[in-house]
């Protein structure tokens, strides 16, 4: 008796099937990509406390509502913000027999700006009409600065690239012994405290 | 003798698309895996601003705050000055609290006092919207914040 082979199944319907499929999930849904420059706000106290800063500790970020910078008293491009930002923080200002000095600076010493990088406080004054856009830009060159410093510091201590490790510890994928890099993270960020401060705007301003 | 001899055709033979449903699959699984449903529909605009010292966004910790302009099929009833979404709807900044206790009772147990709130705001905006966020969001003591950007430099 011959074998009667079972008919085969018509799979000529499948691709639409999953491209229906497919369609659908292209439609609702979003690829996983945020990502931005994240922020500690300071909490609210009841009593304000006066704390007396030097004013060469103070690094002055003045944006208007036109989106023009004033620095330190002096107008200035975007692009410049970050390298004079890094000389604020890493100028190490305070005398070699002092206990402020700063044996790790590279800058140039000068006794008029900061003495400490842990000293050294970045104030960012914006107008409410400051545009978000700027705004955004000027905290990016900022933290830029700051990156730049302690990616210095980590590779000249454990030669390794502080945002690169950070990234990585922060997405669990570090491969090594976790704690001993996050501790050395800290060590890090202590040398380079961030340290940015942001008055509240002031109602108008021409 | 016909027998032997072999049937020529002419005929193109048909392209054969048996394996056109398992290259179909392998995009859908790829696209089901690297992508997580829409939650929200947006009601403002949203071209966020460029930066590069940028980090990772912790989604599972998160809340989110959309602020920027109505969009364009909201312009005629909402105007054209900056608002705050929350959710799917629109929030007045004074009512904000409320609005993000709920979104972040929706968040894990353990994870609900390491709450971040991520700022998602066109880059049209005033900044003096983003402070009175910010002012409602120190009342609240939810200060991890972070500002959604988009890769680039402003400076290119």
């Amino acid at each position: 008796m011959a074998r009667r082979s079972a008919p085969e199944v018509n799979a000529g319907s499948m691709a639409d099937i999953a491209f229906l499929l497919l369609i659908f999930f292209l439609v609702t849904t979003t690829m996983e990509k945020d990502k931005g420059i994240s922020r500690q706000l300071p909490p609210i106290q009841e009593v304000q406390e006066d704390i007396l800063i030097k004013d060469k500790n103070l690094f002055i970020v003045l944006v208007n509502k036109n989106d023009d910078l004033l620095v330190e008293d002096e107008p200035m491009k975007l692009k410049d913000l970050r390298q004079a930002a890094i000389d604020f923080l890493d100028n190490g200002g305070a005398p070699s027999n002092s206990p402020e000095n700063c044996n790790y600076c590279k800058g140039k010493k000068d006794p008029s700006s900061s003495d400490n990088p842990s000293k050294a406080i970045i104030s960012v004054q914006n107008d409410r009409l400051t545009s978000y856009n700027m705004y955004i830009a000027v905290q990016n060159e900022l933290v830029g600065a700051y990156n730049f410093l302690r990616n210095r510091e980590s590779q000249r201590l454990y030669g390794w690239e502080f945002t690169y490790v950070k990234s990585q510890v922060d997405a669990g994928t570090y491969i090594g012994d976790k704690s001993k890099a996050e501790e050395n993270l800290k060590e890090i960020q202590k040398l380079y405290p961030l340290k940015l401060s942001e008055a509240t705007p002031k109602k108008t301003g021409n | 003798m016909s027998k032997f001899t072999k049937k020529k055709s002419n005929e193109l033979p048909p392209v054969n698309t048996a394996s056109l449903p398992d290259i179909v699959f392998m995009l859908l699984f790829f696209f089901m895996v690297a992508t997580v449903m829409r939650e929200t529909n947006l009601l403002v605009e949203q071209n966020l601003p460029k930066a590069d010292q940028v980090e990772k966004l912790k989604k599972d910790r998160s809340v989110f705050i959309f602020a920027g302009k109505p969009s364009d099929q909201y312009k005629e009833k909402y105007g054209n000055e900056g608002r705050v979404q929350i959710g799917d709807k629109y929030t007045d900044i004074s009512k904000i609290g409320m609005a993000l206790s709920e979104a972040r009772g929706k968040l894990i147990p353990e994870l609900q006092n390491k709450v971040v709130v991520a700022l998602k705001v066109d880059d049209d905006t005033n900044t003096g919207l983003v402070t009175d966020i910010k002012e409602e969001l120190r009342e609240l003591n939810m200060v991890r914040i972070i500002y959604i950007t988009t890769p680039g430099n402003q400076l290119d």
